[in-house]
């Protein structure tokens, strides 16, 4: 005699509804505004341009909490904070070579020189970090990394708001990534196509680090097992420390580029919700993963911008543009449900017991 | 109702291309103390994974009593009455070695936490009885006293006890246990033994053991199957076992068998 | 063991610059600047000066201690205290310095010239300014070396006495508030001044505490010990007294307090009820929710909705009458409670970490769908929503004809004074004030004490701490993890929808901004600040945290600041927060009780088969 225990797991129903009904709307949304002809083939693609812009903001801090997460398997939630330390720092060096016009005599060197600063400032931010808050945490349960991140977050906000004042600053205007060029009918403007590009030179720079020197080769062995590594020889620490440095200074200009780009709201609390973002961008493209937080930054900026006007104003809901945030979290929620590995991850090994 | 008190048929369990467990048949008479043994990685930990809904079946099937297995999750096998133990390990260690065999009663529990939050009567008696059952069961396993100490705090032979402690706090009719004299030195191992051999013949609890000893294992097994790369390589009484040149072989290499064959 | 007579430079300058650094830091970030408005004593030392001098003083102490303890020579030993201070002016000596050459304010605006005059000790002339502020220091730190020489016993009590006399410093605008209201104005102005200790109440203070305290520290192992010797019917006879004293205390607290500081601890009450509920699920079930705001939100929006008199109201919408606040209190708990659950269902699967990050998401979506146009038609958007009535009830004065029986009570209840109040509230019902609330946020957080005692001990309670610790081991004896997560998230919702009922009406007015991310944080701060899975840790930790900034309102400023470098900090050295949970003892008393039987045997030997078949015996 045999009898078996059957069981419809009710969670997985829940969910597997709560996945069609948000397929559905976003099906619905995108097919009544595109039949509603509401918007022109341009402004489509601009809003593509935009997304792909920020997206590649949110793709270079992406990489700090990827590289991280790569090794130490902790989420620095401080990462957001990494990224205004130096935007907010280099905004002072930004107005005072635009007050003494090497802005516009020497523009390039200009701005590569507040992409240093930033850089520097916010790498070390990042070591400081490692080293005060994280360091002596390590090999603690998960949590408790996670909780100091939190407190590390508001900490440094609030130290930078003490130090640089909480009025909002805006970066000086670059004379030479104004105008725009056409592309397909559509106006792009010129800083869109330079964030984009200098994203994307960062990027190269980055998995180039990683793939082809010494310290990135020390890096991948380290995320992979770091008893070995260890026994092979590679300071755990240097590397840990080194990889708070890349992603520290990865932030940094993404600090500045930012500010190129959106040259408002440089102020203390300027890094929560882009780091949130990017953590989004890091999870979506598979964390631990470094052209898969590239990716995913693109990814979440381009549906960012074109999820409020296509899907949501095709639901009928007045001023959608108040609600990208929420699409962006939304986002972050649906992919730590459906997704947790990402798109270029790996399923999870099954836990051992 | 047949003798066995589980009957495995096929089972599979792969992890990529690693074959963990592979098309192994098994059964396991009521009332016997059987032992697995096998080379490290040879899937003892999977097979018990399996049986105990840890890890999802790939092909085949496990019945216990009249129940499948298959497609069980962890809480749901044990509240059908097996229970185990961790090879490393795993007791609730914030919490005191009394509170951790309370939970162990879990499966036997009625009481919500509206009741708890209303005080009902017979919220309030079973939570008098859980603690004297914990009480006399801590005793049981040889930990009287010691119950207010948090688990982690426990000597390790302690802890191992304590977890045998809660997995009978479950009242189950099989019992799991993955090498339960690891770490131990020989007079605990003696101990601990004896012990099993007397949950079986006190309280007829069927005990399937995973163990490294070979001390242990000829002592008290009825049969002793060895796994090697997941499949079953033998199967006998323990004399059969030890006999066995393919057992040999498996555990010291081929070499060593012939040197052993040759010297006999 | 020969003494050692040589400077160590190196641990001294590592120990005088870390020391230096707070001092800089809090200059640099305008802490020492805000903070110097406040003066502990009257005209001897501010709270600003305090962050500047003290770092020296412990350092000094620190480091003397240790080479007294490495056996060091006296003088080898107050010469490096010296030093240490030395060093640690340092750093915010630079920063003067700098700052004379270049002026720091573009870019850190809080080096202000009044920040610089209060480094110099407000001299006009820079160099005597300077010199004063290093030779503080530096004596500071040679006065912390002296205290390490003070023998264990009185050292402790000074200790103990400086800090009583800062704190009481630092509250003494509340300790002002206090007294008003018992004894004449001059006699208060004999002991607090403006928003300060005069130095003779400080120097009483510092006297009494510091003999209670010696006299604690020799005779107070005495007292406890003469305590436990006590019978055990005396000793909680002795217990319900001090019960009652609390109750009484508790009841009489808002008229002993007055309204301002009423208002205080109606916001601790409030975050006591949040906290007692987070903590169910971080505390107890290890899932670190950071959208806890969102059933807060959740409360206060239902309470807003269906008990507001304005436009929002269903007064005006539906034309129904709107409901009253008692009835709103079951809703809004239940409403809360089902957003708990219906959150819980997405974040079963996921591991710790992403959890916490995806209930923040939570927490923002709602918020920002509460502010957005969409919804504005429903709860207000950014304007939120106005006209929430505060609660009331049936007084005695519109049950019974008391004017007629006693005109006298009814004229008393009128009058100022501390039972006046608590009659005018029995009288006439009328929960108007922060007073008045008290009661209802009383009953809050006594009712969530109540729901957290009973689970806390319990199958339940059980439940959730064994899956935080280990939820394959948690399965594997039973437990079914989807259930008991989802009942976690489900009852600790409920409180997080009581504090925002309450809230809702006490405020009377909700916008979506006062339900942001922040409101979690406090919260999940003060659990862990007091003790993660503690139930006094979470009052301690209230007190704390949402107590004392609204007392010093110059802290309010860096609250978060603080609120995260203590996280920090407790993860760091504390990580069981202020007050942790204590161990529920469960066997040893019943131990003791059956002594008669042999003592434990330590071999492990099963023992006999009485105990073995006892085991088997149903329970049911
Ligand atoms: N969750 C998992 N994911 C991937 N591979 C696994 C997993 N669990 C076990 N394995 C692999 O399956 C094989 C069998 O492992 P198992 O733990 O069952 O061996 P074992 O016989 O218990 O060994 P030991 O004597 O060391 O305990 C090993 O190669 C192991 O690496
Ligand atoms: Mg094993």
């Amino acid at each position: 005699m045999r009898a078996r225990l059957y069981r419809l797991n009710w969670v997985d129903v829940v969910l597997n509804t709560f996945r069609i009904v948000i397929i559905v709307a976003v099906i619905v949304g995108a097919f009544n505004t595109i039949t509603s002809g509401k918007y022109t083939g341009d402004q489509w693609v601009s809003l593509i341009m935009s997304g792909l812009a920020q997206g590649s903001i949110y793709a270079l801090i992406a990489l700090g909490y990827t590289l991280v997460y790569g090794i130490l398997l902790m989420i620095n939630f401080a990462h957001g904070e990494v990224f205004m330390a130096g935007a907010y720092t280099a905004y002072f060096l930004a107005t005072y070579s635009a007050r003494k016009g090497w802005l516009e005599s020497q523009p390039l060197l200009t701005i590569l020189s507040w992409i240093l600063l930033a850089a520097l400032v916010s790498m070390g931010v990042a070591v400081l970090l490692e080293r005060v808050a994280y360091r002596p945490l390590r090999g603690a349960p998960r949590l408790v990394p996670l909780i100091t991140a939190i407190g590390a977050s508001f900490f440094l906000q609030y130290t930078f708001k003490g130090l640089y004042g909480s009025a909002f600053r805006t970066y000086p205007e670059v004379a030479a990534l104004k105008g725009s060029v056409e592309m397909g009918g559509a106006q792009i403007p010129v800083v869109q196509i330079f964030v984009f590009l200098a994203a994307v030179v960062l990027m190269v720079g980055l998995y180039w680090i990683v793939e082809k020197t010494k310290r990135g080769k020390a890096m991948r062995a380290v995320s992979e097992n770091k008893e070995v590594a260890r026994l092979m020889g590679i300071d755990i620490d240097k590397v840990i420390v080194f990889t708070f440095m890349l992603g520290g200074a990865l932030a940094g200009a993404a600090g500045v580029i930012n500010g190129l780009y959106r040259p408002q709201g440089v102020n203390f609390f300027m890094g929560f919700f882009p780091g949130i973002k990017a953590f989004t961008a890091a999870v979506l493209g598979g964390i631990g993963n470094v052209p898969g937080a590239f990716l995913g930054g693109i990814l979440l900026g381009v549906i960012e911008s074109l999820g409020p006007n296509l899907v949501l104003d095709g639901l009928g809901i007045p001023a959608a543009n108040q609600l990208k945030d929420v699409i962006a979290f939304t986002m972050l929620v649906l992919v730590l449900i459906f997704r947790p590995q990402g798109i270029l991850g790996e399923r999870l090994a099954e836990k051992r017991a | 109702m047949s003798d066995n008190i589980l009957e495995v048929k096929q089972l599979v369990k792969r992890f990529g291309g690693l074959v963990a467990v592979d098309h192994l048949d098994y059964e396991l008479p009521r009332g016997s103390i059987c032992s697995i043994i096998g080379p490290n990685g040879a899937g003892k930990t999977s097979f018990f994974n399996c049986l105990t809904g840890f890890y999802s079946i790939d092909e085949g099937d496990v019945i216990f009593d009249v129940y499948s297995l298959k497609g069980l999750e962890p809480f749901q096998v044990t509240r059908l009455g097996i229970a185990r133990t961790f090879q490393n390990i795993r007791l609730f260690g914030n919490m005191t070695a009394i509170e951790n065999i309370m939970v162990g009663q879990e499966p036997h529990l009625h009481s919500s936490w509206i009741g708890t939050i209303l005080g009902t009567p017979g919220t309030r008696r079973e939570e008098q009885m859980v603690e004297e059952e914990a009480r006399r069961l801590l005793r049981f396993v040889g930990l009287r006293g010691k119950g207010d100490m948090l688990a982690k705090n426990l000597p390790y032979g302690d802890q191992r006890r304590l977890e045998i402690g809660r997995a009978l706090a479950s009242k189950p009719k099989l019992l799991l246990l993955d090498e339960p004299t690891a770490g131990m030195n020989p007079a605990e191992t003696l101990q601990t033994t004896q012990f099993i051999q007397r949950l079986r013949d006190e309280l007829g609890i069927t005990i399937l053991l995973i163990e490294h000893d070979m001390k242990v294992v000829m002592g008290i097994s009825e049969k002793v199957t060895v796994l090697d790369y997941g499949k079953k390589l033998a199967e006998g009484t323990p004399e059969e076992i030890q006999n066995d040149p393919r057992v040999i072989e498996a555990y010291l290499g081929r070499g060593a068998a012939q040197m052993m064959a040759e010297a006999a | 063991m020969h003494e050692n007579r040589t400077l160590d430079w190196r641990p001294l300058l590592r120990a005088g610059l870390l020391a230096g650094i707070v001092p800089l830091y809090t200059a640099a970030i305008g802490m020492v600047e805000v903070f110097n408005a406040r003066e502990v004593v009257q005209g001897l030392l501010t709270l600003g000066e305090m962050l500047v001098i003290f770092p020296s003083l412990v350092v000094g102490y620190l480091v003397a201690l240790g080479l007294r303890r490495s056996g060091s020579n006296p003088l080898v030993t107050l010469a490096s205290a010296l030093i240490a201070g030395f060093i640690a002016a340092l750093p915010v000596t630079l920063l003067v310095l700098i700052n004379a050459a270049i002026p720091l304010r573009g870019m850190f605006v809080s080096v202000t010239p009044k920040l610089i005059e209060i480094l110099l000790f407000e001299q006009e002339q820079m160099l005597t300014g300077l010199a004063l502020l290093i030779g503080a220091l530096t004596l500071a730190g040679g006065l912390g070396g002296l205290a390490a020489f003070i023998p264990d016993r009185f050292r402790r009590a000074l200790i103990v006495s400086l800090v009583v006399v800062i704190l009481s410093g630092l509250l003494s605008e509340f300790i002002k508030q206090i007294l008003q209201q018992f004894i004449s104005r001059s006699l208060l102005k004999q002991i607090v001044k403006g928003k300060s200790l005069t130095s003779q109440a400080a120097a009483a203070i510092f006297v009494v505490t510091y003999l209670v305290s010696l006299f604690w520290s020799t005779k107070g192992q005495d007292v406890k010990s003469w305590y436990a010797g006590l019978p055990a019917a005396q000793q909680r006879q002795s217990r319900r007294v001090w019960r009652g004293i609390l109750g009484i205390f508790l009841l009489l607290l808002p008229w002993i307090m007055g309204p301002y500081l009423s208002e205080v601890i109606d916001n601790v009450g409030l975050y006591v009820i949040m906290g007692l509920g987070l903590n169910i699920a971080v505390g107890w079930a290890g899932l670190l929710d950071l959208g806890y705001v969102t059933n807060f939100a959740v409360g206060a929006y239902i309470t807003g909705v269906l008990i507001s008199t304005g436009p929002l109201g269903i007064g005006a919408r539906l034309g129904i009458d709107p409901l009253n606040f008692w009835m709103i209190i079951p809703i809004a708990i239940l409403a809360a409670m089902f957003t708990g659950f219906v959150f819980a269902l997405p974040v079963l699967r996921m591991r710790g970490d992403y959890l916490a990050i995806a209930t923040l998401g939570f927490g923002e979506i709602i918020r920002l769908l509460a502010l957005s146009d969409w919804l504005k038609p429903y709860i207000g958007g950014a304007q939120g929503i106005l006209f929430i009535s505060k609660p009331d009830l049936p007084g005695l004065a519109e049950l019974l004809p008391l004017a007629d029986w006693a005109p006298g009570f009814v004229e008393l209840a009128q009058k100022k004074g501390v039972l006046s109040g608590l009659l005018k509230l029995l009288f006439y019902g009328e929960f108007s004030g922060p007073q008045e609330l008290y009661y209802v946020i009383l009953a809050g957080a006594l009712l969530v004490l109540f729901v957290a005692l009973r689970l806390n001990n319990s199958r339940t309670g059980r439940q959730w701490m064994a899956m935080r610790e280990d939820e394959d081991a948690a399965s594997a004896v039973g437990i079914d993890i989807t259930l008991t997560k989802v009942l976690a998230f489900t009852v600790s919702a409920a409180s997080g929808g009581l504090a925002g009922a309450i809230f809702a009406s006490k405020v009377g007015t909700i916008f979506p901004n006062s339900f942001s991310l922040l409101v979690s944080i406090n919260v999940l701060s003060l659990i862990i600040i007091g003790g993660m899975g503690s139930i006094p840790g979470i009052v301690v930790g209230a007190l704390a945290l949402i107590g004392l900034p609204e007392l010093l309102r110059e802290f309010s400023e860096f609250r978060l600041l603080l609120y995260g470098a203590l996280l920090v900090v407790m993860m760091l050295v504390r990580p069981e927060g202020l007050w942790p949970s204590p161990v529920i003892r469960r066997e040893m008393a019943a131990v003791e009780e059956e002594s008669e039987e042999p003592p434990p045997t330590d071999k492990g030997t099963p023992e006999t088969p009485q105990a073995l078949h006892s085991l088997w015996e149903p329970t049911d």
